[in-house]
């Protein structure tokens, strides 16, 4: 057993501590750490994702426990390909937070930023629900000091809204995991398959409630209409690197969905069969409407593009409740790409606000460097929108393609492509008030002692222009991407190799043949 | 005593809903943390109610009280009450900066497009 997987999870709990204990007043050198630690973060996540990608599942027993009497990390397609999303985007994030100088307008940013990739690293790695719960709050704690960073009014405010709903969030988490425990008797998500297959049919009330609240908890995380509310204001006043880096919050809530309702609760399974079908696909389909509906009517920009990240995950959870092999791979393809538009999107936002008071979307003049902060919004938008030649529009054509033989096809088709063309306006319209109408408004000239605004910091466009080159990548080799997320797709419909090597790997208190026997007899 | 204890998670439940939905902040956080005492006693019924049994494996006792839902307790309590000491205090400095405690933001957006236009 090698200790690689678990490496993205303890290589930011070290530089954390370390940040702020040795480089407190030393922002350089807390950049230096910070910036290197992702870079291994990377090389740490291309290795994990190299090690999955022929299919092997790896497992990691915390102190040599085994399952389920210990903690597990698991290593498969979709959580090592999760964690090499999340070390891409922070590593442009990051150098984005350190070129505009977000990272020095606050105390702990970077220190907040590691404890905050702990966190996600945490919970795509995690094969126990409860170390799930315990990685959520990780990353939420330190996303509670990053939304705050810099301080201010208006951002202070939307914290005590995302706090809260995330406090309620969390207690229903708990909800959910006493209702799993005291139904069952173990909260391993390997185990849990096992023994959900089990109950007996006629006494499912307890399960299903369980296995609703656990959704519940999910849709929260993920945004999912109408429990989206937290999302607009918190991610519009929180700092735009930390707005981005929060892109791969909503996927956190999408990838637990996945996992959670392919490997315990899967279509198969009798007792919570028709949750999906009868419930996630029409909050999908109105958080699709409500998130495109949302960028039309946006009156500022950071508004605007966290309505987009709405409707994006809209998209991804219409693919998700279709529940087919086909749909859910053009899920994992629309949550790349969204997470690199969507991220993208925040940062150009900021880029905006640093040559304008505000970001309504209403005549200004323009700003410094408007050329190619309006081309990257462009780029970023059209991918956002789903118009072709950019990703989006591979993603959506993968997920219409998925819904051909569904009952609810023409539902889906009708949603989506009238919410694109919806969206396609809202973002028309945005730019070209905010970057080209622009130019027929007469800059006010200079008062006495005032400076005219500085263009923003090159490392700024090098990390914005690296996330719209990292999504053009994207689409240029998406035959090799789709095949991997087909090929993921595949092994997530087939969890047999990730139950056994979770629960037959030897270690500590291994459960043998004599205590199964016992366990049967019970 | 089921009847009891799930008597009391009901009744902690209610009052913490109807005190988060009065959306200021010091009864929501109030309601919250009444949230937490619920869903930890939740967790602790979720191993089953049992009186006097020892939660260690000895010799002689046929009747163990299961030990896990109590390690989650203990991990539930811990985080819940580093959180609600957060949230009480980016609550405070919300409520200095702005002096108004009402957790809805539907006035402060108004406020801000009034004030651009």
């Amino acid at each position: 057993m090698t200790h690689w997987l678990i490496a993205p999870v303890i290589l930011p709990a070290m530089l954390a501590p370390f940040i702020v204990l040795a480089a407190r007043y030393h922002i350089g050198i807390q950049r230096v750490f910070s910036v290197a630690g992702v870079l291994m973060q990377i090389a740490i996540a291309l290795g994990l994702a190299w090690q999955a990608s022929d299919g092997t599942v790896t497992l990691y027993q915390l102190g040599d426990w085994a399952a389920p009497f210990g903690i597990v990390l698991v290593g498969d397609r979709l959580s090592t390909l999760m964690v090499l999303l999340t070390a891409t985007l922070a590593l442009f994030v990051l150098l984005y937070a350190i070129g505009s100088g977000w990272d020095n307008r606050g105390r702990h940013f970077h220190a907040l930023y590691q404890f905050q990739l702990m966190g996600i690293m945490g919970a795509f790695l995690t094969g126990d629900l409860f170390n799930l719960f315990v990685f959520f709050e990780v990353l939420l704690i330190a996303s509670y000091g990053l939304m705050i960073h810099a301080g201010g009014k208006a951002r202070l405010k939307a914290g005590v809204q995302y706090v809260l709903f995330n406090l309620l969030g969390s207690t229903l988490f708990l909800f959910a995991l006493g209702a799993i425990y005291a139904e069952t008797g173990t909260l391993n998500m390997a185990d849990l398959a096992e023994r959900v297959a089990l109950v007996d049919p006629s006494e499912t009330v307890g399960i299903r409630l369980a296995a609703t609240l656990l959704l519940l908890v999910f849709a929260i995380k993920a945004a999912l209409v109408p429990l989206h509310f937290w999302l607009p204001s918190s991610y519009a006043e929180a700092p735009a690197p930390v707005a981005a880096l929060f892109a791969i919050m909503t996927k956190v809530g999408a990838y637990a969905i996945i996992r959670v309702y392919t490997l315990v609760f899967s279509p198969e399974v009798e007792v919570t069969a028709g949750l999906h079908g009868t419930w996630l696909l029409p909050a999908a389909l109105v958080s699709l409407a409500i998130g495109m509906i949302g960028v039309l009517g946006a009156k500022k920009l950071d508004r605007l593009v966290a309505y987009s990240v709405i409707g994006s995950m809209g998209m991804v959870m219409v693919a998700i409740s279709i529940f087919t092999q086909v749909s859910i791979s053009a899920a994992l393809y629309y949550i790349v790409h969204s997470t690199l538009a969507g991220a993208a999107l925040f940062l150009i936002a900021d880029l905006t606000r640093a040559g304008r008071a505000h970001l309504n979307l209403t005549l200004a003049p323009p700003i410094a460097g408007a050329a190619l902060t309006s081309a990257m919004f462009f780029v970023a938008a059209i991918a956002m929108a789903g118009l072709p030649p950019l990703s989006g529009f591979l993603g959506k054509l993968m997920l219409l393609n998925a819904a051909f033989e569904t009952p609810a096809m023409a539902w889906v088709f009708a949603v989506v492509l009238i919410s694109s063309l919806i969206s396609v306006v809202g973002f028309a319209r945005a730019g070209s008030v905010m970057y080209w109408k622009a130019k027929s408004v007469e800059p006010e000239p200079l008062q006495d002692g005032q400076e005219a605004p500085e263009a923003p910091s090159i490392l700024s466009y090098v990390s914005v222009g690296g996330l719209i080159g990292m999504l053009a990548l994207y689409t240029a080799f998406a035959g090799y991407t789709h095949d991997y997320m087909t090929a993921t797709s595949k092994q997530l419909f087939a969890p047999e190799p990730y139950i056994s090597t979770v629960v037959d790997t030897p270690g500590k208190l291994t459960r043998d043949k004599v205590t199964k026997e016992a366990k049967d007899a019970e | 005593m089921e009847l009891l204890v799930a008597t009391a998670i009901g009744i902690m439940t209610a009052a913490g809903l109807y005190l988060v939905m009065r959306l200021r902040s010091f009864p929501v956080i109030l309601g919250i943390a009444l949230l937490t005492y619920a869903v930890n006693v939740f967790l602790f019924a979720s191993g089953r109610l049992s009186v006097g049994a020892p939660p260690i494996l000895r010799d002689g006792v046929e009747v163990y009280a299961d030990p896990l839902p109590q390690a989650l307790v203990l991990t539930a309590i811990v985080i819940s009450f580093g959180m609600t000491a957060v949230v009480v205090m980016i609550a405070l400095g919300a409520y200095l900066g702005s002096s108004d405690d009402s957790v809805n933001d539907a006035e402060t957006d108004e406020d801000e497009t009034e004030g651009a236009t």
